[in-house]
């Protein structure tokens, strides 16, 4: 091949990477070979070709389509163009420190936050009933802590971990005490003694969690749990595999690809750099829709559990909301909804939005302080009827 | 020749069309390029698009066998690529021990040797075939669980199978990769990797109309021009599940069977169920929607035939 048109691939690789595509050298390499084996005679199949090397998923063929569109027509309006961007990088270079050097920061000034006035005679009080910090944080509502409680209660949220019911798979294992037989491995085992009668080698079905997919309400009635609902599911995506996490508020964004960075912090920045609509209104019936038609098939496969987190006061009153709150109960196997709203004593189902939802859900738990998601450990981890007792008491107050 | 690789997108477009498939420019160079330069191709689409079709085509226009491995949730090694056939091995060591005059060395050769080995269909697409290498296709790879995803990985980027007892089978000519996926789950990168990837999106009305003259050829052409409008139109509107190139062959059939020659509302109505696999979605366009739908396709139709 012609030195130039190697090079300009490997300029166009580079403009695609910097856009955000995963192209390494490899592709690269790929790509080379690929332009010699359809030619660059016709401008099509040098685009498709190019484009079956660069392109994996299909979210990407936007980008690519643009990038091609700008780099073959001119290369060095793309080149032009990423130069422009290298400042733009330099300057954010120091803001993606920024939160560690924070957290240093913090670190080395000690427990600034703890001097708020009336928090701390409440403590004292507690601490008269000889009730520990600790215990006495797991009691109090997300909505009434002070920063330092804050963050001690994150501390303690990122150890939740949450044991679900598991699930029997297709595969087998070993188990010198399962219910079946496994043919295979008893004859190996006779082989061994060169057909001479052996015990039977006996298997049982291999187990696996379910995938757990959570649905969280960042709406502006939900701004003080919201916070600390991420830091949960972020603690959640980080315990096990199979998790995805969704949030909405007038729309619906998946922001599970962001809670898997390990760093608590960096995680949250992308989740909150990611969602568009932070404390707006609710609309639970379209973003149920949404993820009906675009997720429900991905990510409900295999038996999902779904967390529904929301307290239920929907911007559109309900409309809707019902068909969609069935559909998706009936494709997965447990919706339980979680409400901080059912904290308080006098909380009857009124208002449509909850009315709407209620006859879908298979269980209906409050999610308000550090013992309510303690509390919902033991909920997934009881798999019992699809309807849970607790909810009785509700749908009748609803009716 | 029908058995030699296509030399260019026009032949491999060529090829597809001699197999009744009627392709686009776009999947034909994603397709050239995996024959030419022996990789995997990685096909993913809603269901009922013709991904699974294209491997079939390419083993009856090629000449190849076609070897398919339908994926499913505990899919394991001794179902996907090979198992000892421990009954005739216990037979093997029950009929040397009778005769007596076999020596332990030679038994012990013989007995992990090919002749016990049951082949399946990974490590069949490895052997030397007269015809050329087989088509080989993994269909919808989402359906399987990850640890069987991480060990095609060997298999796709160096057409090799290590057996423990045996040693490395490798293929003296690369089989032909089909990978389909229907998006149920995210497919690995590593994996993606190594093939060449390509989106098989819904045909336009101009190639779909193609497909029904190849597909169904009895259909009326003005019923088949409808039929194709009706579909395009369903296909832009927000279903749960938007009906393929599947349901629309389906379709057209079925209305041959009713002898039909023109869409007619209720004809619509009755016939549905062969488009539309959501109750909800059916709910929806019965009635007076698919009458208004019927309508627009018709003047449009009017309107292009007019001009």
């Amino acid at each position: 091949m012609q030195g130039g048109l190697a090079i300009n691939l490997m300029h166009f690789a580079r403009a695609l990477r910097a856009a955000g595509l995963p192209v390494g050298p490899g592709k690269l390499l790929q790509a080379v070979e690929a332009v010699e084996a359809v030619g660059i005679g016709n401008r099509a199949d040098f685009y498709w070709a190019l484009h079956a090397v660069f392109v994996n998923r299909r979210d990407q063929r936007e980008v690519f389509d643009q990038a091609f569109h700008v780099f073959w027509r001119n290369p060095d309006i793309l080149k032009r163009m990423m130069g422009l961007m290298l400042p733009t990088i330099r300057t954010e270079s120091p803001d993606t420190q920024d939160p560690l050097s924070r957290r240093v920061a913090d670190a080395l000034r000690g427990t600034a936050p703890e001097a708020e006035g009336p928090e701390k005679s409440e403590i004292e009080v507690d601490a008269a009933f000889t009730v520990s910090a600790q215990e006495r944080l797991q009691e109090k509502d997300f909505e009434k802590m002070s920063a330092a409680e804050m963050a001690e209660a994150k501390r303690m949220l990122a150890r939740i971990a949450l044991p679900v019911a598991e699930v029997t798979t297709r595969r087998h294992r070993p188990d010198p005490r399962g219910p079946r037989v496994d043919p295979r491995a008893t004859l190996r085992r006779m082989l061994r003694s060169g057909g001479d009668l052996a015990d039977l080698a006996r298997r049982s079905r291999r187990t696996r969690p379910p995938p757990l997919v959570v649905l969280c309400d960042i709406s502006g009635s939900m701004t003080r749990y919201s916070r600390m609902l991420l830091h949960f599911m972020h603690a959640l995506s980080n315990d096990r595999d199979r998790v995805h996490s969704f949030v909405f508020g007038t729309r619906l964004t998946n922001i599970t690809r962001h809670l898997r960075h390990k760093d608590v912090d960096v995680a949250l920045d992308a989740v909150s750099a990611a969602v568009a609509d932070w404390s707006g209104g609710t609309r639970i019936g379209t973003a149920l829709h949404a993820f009906n038609r675009t997720w429900a098939r991905r990510v409900l496969g295999q038996g999902a559990v779904v967390l529904l987190i929301t307290d239920g006061l929907d911007r559109d009153a309900g409309e809707g909301l019902a068909a969609e709150a069935e559909r998706l109960h009936k494709s997965c196997r447990r919706l339980v909804w979680l409400n901080p709203l059912l904290r308080w004593e006098g909380f009857a189902p009124k208002s449509s939005g909850i009315r709407a939802l209620l006859p879908h859900v298979d269980d209906f738990r409050p999610v308000h302080n550090l013992n309510s998601l303690a509390g919902l450990a033991d909920a997934l981890n009881r798999d019992g009827p699809r309807r849970a007792e607790s909810l009785r008491k509700w749908l009748k107050e609803a009716a | 020749m029908p058995n030699t690789l296509p030399a260019s997108v026009d032949d491999t477009l060529d090829l597809l069309r001699r197999g009744n498939y009627v392709a686009d420019r776009s999947l034909a160079t994603a397709l050239y390029l995996a024959l030419k330069l022996r990789r995997p191709l990685f096909l993913e689409g809603e269901a009922g698009v013709g991904k699974t079709e294209i491997a079939k085509v390419l083993s009856a226009t090629l000449g190849r066998r076609l070897l398919r491995l339908q994926c499913y949730e505990g899919l394991d090694v001794a179902a996907a690529v090979y198992e000892w056939n421990y009954a005739r091995q216990m037979m093997e060591i029950r009929l040397a021990e009778a005769s007596g005059d076999r020596d332990r060395e030679a038994l012990g050769a013989d007995l992990f040797s090919e002749r016990f080995l049951i082949k399946r269909p990974l490590l069949q697409a490895l052997e030397p075939d007269p015809a050329g290498a087989p088509v080989l296709l993994i269909d919808e790879l989402d359906r399987t669980d990850e640890p069987f995803e991480a060990y095609l990985l060997e298999i796709l980027s160096d057409f090799q199978v290590s057996i423990p007892e045996f040693g490395t089978v490798t293929a003296p000519e690369p089989p032909i990769v089909i990978l389909t996926s229907n998006r149920t789950r995210e497919i690995h990168d590593a994996l993606k990797r190594r093939c060449f990837y390509h989106w098989v999106d819904y045909p336009n009305a101009e190639r779909e109309r193609a497909i029904l003259a190849v597909k169904a050829p009895n259909a009326d052409a003005r019923l088949a021009a409808q039929v194709v409008g009706v579909v395009q139109s369903l296909r832009g509107m927000d279903l749960y599940k938007a009906p393929g190139v599947a349901e629309t062959l389906d379709w057209a059939q079925a209305l041959v069977e009713l002898n039909q020659l023109e869409l007619e509302p209720s004809v619509i109505n009755d016939t549905l169920g062969t488009l539309l696999k959501y109750q909800d979605d059916i709910a929806r366009i019965q009635g007076s929607e698919a009458a208004r739908i019927l309508a627009q396709v018709k003047t449009e139709l009017a309107a292009s035939t007019a001009r």
